[in-house]
């Protein structure tokens, strides 16, 4: 540890540490637009300067190591003096905007002036202009106003792996573009919008929108994808106006994906706002009444065998547990799903479909093995993580297929089962290195779930690492990338039936209703089944239905999301359900109450510390681990199927912004620097 | 000054001759392993070499490719030093230095010379495309200011009609004498004086 004095107080910092970070821990507030936790340090804006004791000239404390005995001074007039003069330089070639600029009232720079900045110019020559640069559809530019804090040049290249930014020419000239023929090609290029200090790399979808002090800000959780996100929607009356990533340091550190930023204007489009009912293949609209009625009368009509319910990918865990309420006690049955396919999860332990080593933990790992997934379009800010984890330990990265650019290199095998089975029967080269490495991982993505010897290699993986001692208490090894937001959630409440075939019940037709809920991914062809679709968007489900109840999206409600790694957040209410929609568990409570005259659950309260008291005990339940005996092994190619990431969800379906980055993705414009 | 572009016609492909592959390969040595990025300087200056004093867009992805390194890392060095030249330049490329010391002495009439047998502006080819010319800034021979350099060659103790005489020459593909055109040798004393022992006031 080392000693510094800031302003006379004393502080105590760890050895490596900058002088600036030993100001914040003195509780000394430095100004700074180049200086980043997250990125490398450059020093380029100057802004940081602090007086240090036996140096003539001020110093950059952003980029000064801290060091024993150091007396540093940040209030004197000789950094008020260095401050100042630094901001007139950046004010002088900075446009006067600030009133058509979108990064007005969250500006750095506007921030700062306040502080530090000179009323009048002493700049007489002509202001510098710059031509603006094509950044694909998410990232508007505004290069005029750009004070060469590089930045986003420092997160492209180490956070998001595609050094495709840079800084061109020099001085005055300097011009911050992208790569020279193309926008850029990531999944997380959108957070250099929330790193641009000032208003030159904009939101584009968010363009005059609204102004920051006008909005309605909620914390709340993601569910593009099963990472769990931690996020800030922003709404302006009931329209979500954009998603901000909040600090989670166990999850998404600072970023978020494009996906899970940009996805939001779907939930202005396509929603289902009333109840409808289909006759002669035509939605009419309903009363909630006129429809509960014919749901009654159908269910009763029915027996219960030929009676099934499917539930989403983005639905909360209080809609999951009334759902299987529902069926449990109103409808007695027990055919209901939580996935879509008929994927191997093995529930008879909470760690068979965790991701167990934790996010955090990928930045200890020595050895990655990627078995059927393709961790950057199904968990984008695990793979950043990833990243993370080779540029700073070097770790090894191997996949058994090549699935395309990761961002790292690694090494890809052939693809095939066999493979797979040869490594974890001890015979190939790479048994070894997993064995003899301290704390590898393997991750096992849903694409291998779905082979016909699923159960098998699964099994096979998992014995194979608790004979070298790879699951334990300190280290897990096995590691299971669910997609979806609601996936862990669902299994942690049973919403799975591993008994009957449902999956091939329902193609062969033998259900007279199929209750969905936020489902529209099954893969099945309606003859004469009668649906009832409940959902917050018309998309595949509700096309399919006979009868549509609008439910409300993750912004509209408040729930519980259970990540991947089995972290269970709270999502919060940031806008409310569009025209006659409700909350999802209020329908399936007011459908049970219409069936049986009695609600299910009093309130929102009975349901939550029922399904608490639930998961209790299933936690106590499930302490045996159970494994069926082991089926044959039967030789395939696996093929690493990925949903279309910029479509993986209804939201996103009916997203505009990213239909505009897919096509972004095919033609490539102009960059505007060609000459 | 302002930014630099590239050219607007660049050659769709390029690659290193043997000379330069040599060149290249023996610099690239001299930096530690998974350090060869550091050679990126000279390399360019070696595909500017071998493609008359220019280097295309193509050369710089073919460098980046050859070290290992983002394009865009590549392409930032390029606009970075002003002595990389991004669009043609010619066979001979006449750089006159026009800072002070060189200024006082003359090297306006020098800028002239250009302009009336080169180009009317400067980085500008002539009309037969084998030659243009730039103002830049010291070159570091003071001494026999004014001077001028084309392509590795020092020309110095100049004045307008001797700029106009080499650049006939050139212009006629000939490759005029580098050095003093009065006569010195290097940079030593006119009129044989050794050292300034008998110049009062010195």
């Amino acid at each position: 540890m080392l000693k510094l004095k800031v302003n006379e107080i004393e502080v105590e910092v760890e050895e490596g540490l900058t002088v600036l970070q030993a100001c914040e821990k003195a509780g000394v507030e430095i100004p700074r637009f180049c200086y980043h936790e997250k990125l490398s340090i450059a020093g380029n804006c100057r802004m940081c300067l602090v007086e240090m004791e036996k140096s003539p000239k001020p110093i950059a404390s952003c980029a000064m190591p801290a060091a024993e005995g150091m007396n540093i001074k940040t209030n004197t007039a000789l950094v008020e003096k260095a401050r100042k003069g630094v901001m007139e330089f950046l004010l002088a070639n900075h446009p006067l905007d600030c009133p058509v600029c979108d990064q007005g009232g969250e500006c750095d720079l506007q921030d700062q002036s306040m502080y530090y900045g000179v009323d009048k110019s002493r700049f007489k020559e002509n202001k510098r202009a710059v031509p603006e640069k094509h950044m694909g559809p998410l990232i508007k530019t505004q290069m005029t106003r750009c004070i060469h804090c590089t930045r986003c040049v420092r997160f492209a290249t180490e956070v998001a792996g595609v050094p495709e930014l840079g800084a061109i020419g020099r001085g005055e000239d300097m011009q911050i573009t992208t790569y020279l023929e193309q926008s850029m090609q990531s999944e997380l290029s959108a957070n250099v919008v929330d790193l641009c200090p000032v208003g030159a790399l904009t939101s584009k979808p968010y363009v005059f929108e609204a102004r920051p002090w006008e909005l309605k800000k909620t914390e709340t959780i993601d569910v593009m994808d099963a990472i769990g996100s931690n996020v800030r929607v922003d709404t302006y009356d009931w329209e979500v106006k954009r998603v901000l990533p909040i600090i989670n340091e166990d999850i998404n550190e600072e970023w978020i994906s494009d996906k899970t930023r940009y996805a939001c204007d779907g939930l202005l489009h396509q929603r289902l706002d009333t109840p409808f009912i289909k006759y002669n293949g035509k939605f009419e609209k309903a009363s909630w009444d006129e429809v509960y009625k014919i749901i009654k009368s159908k269910f009763e009509n029915t027996s219960k065998e030929k009676i099934c319910g499917f539930i989403g990918d983005l639905n909360n865990m209080e809609t999951g547990y009334i759902f299987k309420e529902f069926f449990d006690r109103t409808v007695d049955t027990k055919n209901y799903d939580s996935r879509s396919d008929n994927r191997f999860i093995n529930t008879s332990k909470r760690e068979n479909y965790l991701f167990n080593s934790s996010i955090n933990g990928i930045e200890e790992a020595d050895l990655i093995l990627l078995v059927g997934s393709n961790p950057r379009y199904e968990a984008t800010i695990l793979n950043a993580r990833i990243r993370k984890s080779y540029l700073n330990n070097n770790t090894k990265i191997i996949s058994l297929n090549n699935v395309g650019d990761l961002t790292y290199p690694y090494q890809s095998l052939d693809g095939q089962t066999q493979t797979l089975n040869n490594i974890l029967e001890g015979n190939h080269e790479i048994s070894k290195e997993i064995i003899n490495s301290k704390k590898p991982i393997i991750i096992i993505g849903e694409s291998l779930l779905r082979l016909k010897s699923s159960e098998f290699l699964f099994n096979k993986t998992k014995e194979f690492l608790l004979k070298n001692n790879k699951i334990s208490d300190e280290w897990n090894s096995l590691n299971i990338l669910s997609t979806d937001a609601s996936t862990v959630g669902s299994i942690d409440l049973g919403i799975i039936n591993n008994e009957n075939n449902l999956f091939s019940d329902l193609k062969e037709h033998k259900f007279d209703i199929v209750y969905l809920v936020g489902q529209d991914n099954l893969e099945f062809h309606k003859k004469d089944e009668f649906i009832i679709y409940q959902g917050s968007h018309g998309d595949k489900g509700a096309e399919s239905a006979d009868i549509i109840l609008p439910g409300a999206a993750y912004t509209e409600q408040d729930g519980y999301f259970t990540n991947l790694e089995g972290k269970i957040q709270k999502a919060y209410k940031a806008s409310y359900p569009p025209g006659e929609a409700k909350e999802d568990w209020q329908i399936i409570n007011e459908l049970a109450e219409f069936m049986n005259n009695r609600k299910l659950f009093n309130d929102k309260d009975e349901l939550e510390s029922s399904m608490f008291n639930y998961l209790k005990l299933q936690k106590e339940k499930k302490l045996n681990d159970q494994n069926n005996p082991v089926k044959e092994f039967q030789n395939e190619y696996l093929k690493v199927k990925v949903k279309d990431y910029y479509f993986s969800n209804v939201i996103a379906r009916s997203s505009k912004t990213m239909v505009e980055c897919n096509n972004s993705k095919l033609n490539l414009k102009s960059t505007g620097t060609e000459g | 000054m302002s930014l630099r572009r590239p050219a607007k016609n660049q050659p769709d492909s390029f690659e290193f001759n043997a000379l330069s592959l040599e060149a290249a390969n023996s610099i690239i040595a001299k930096y530690p392993k998974g350090k060869q990025q550091s050679a990126v300087m000279a390399l360019l200056y070696i595909a500017q070499r071998q493609n008359n004093n220019w280097i295309p867009l193509a050369a710089m992805k073919y460098i980046a490719k050859f070290l290992d390194m983002p394009y865009i890392k590549v392409y930032e060095v390029a606009t970075f030093y002003t002595m990389y030249n991004l669009s043609p330049v010619g066979k001979y490329l006449v750089q006159v230095c026009t800072t002070t010391p060189c200024m006082i002495r003359g090297a306006n009439q020098l800028v002239e010379a250009c302009k009336e047998k080169i180009s009317e502006n400067e980085c500008e080819l002539s009309n037969d495309k084998s030659c243009s010319w730039m103002e830049v800034e010291c070159l570091g021979a003071c001494v026999n200011a004014p001077m001028m350099q084309i392509n590795d060659d020092y020309y110095e103790d100049l004045d307008k009609q001797k700029t106009l005489d080499i650049l006939d020459k050139i212009l006629n593909g000939e490759t005029p004498k580098p050095g003093s055109y009065r006569g010195r040798l290097n940079n030593e004393p006119e009129n044989n004086r050794k050292t300034l022992m008998d110049l009062k006031n010195a």
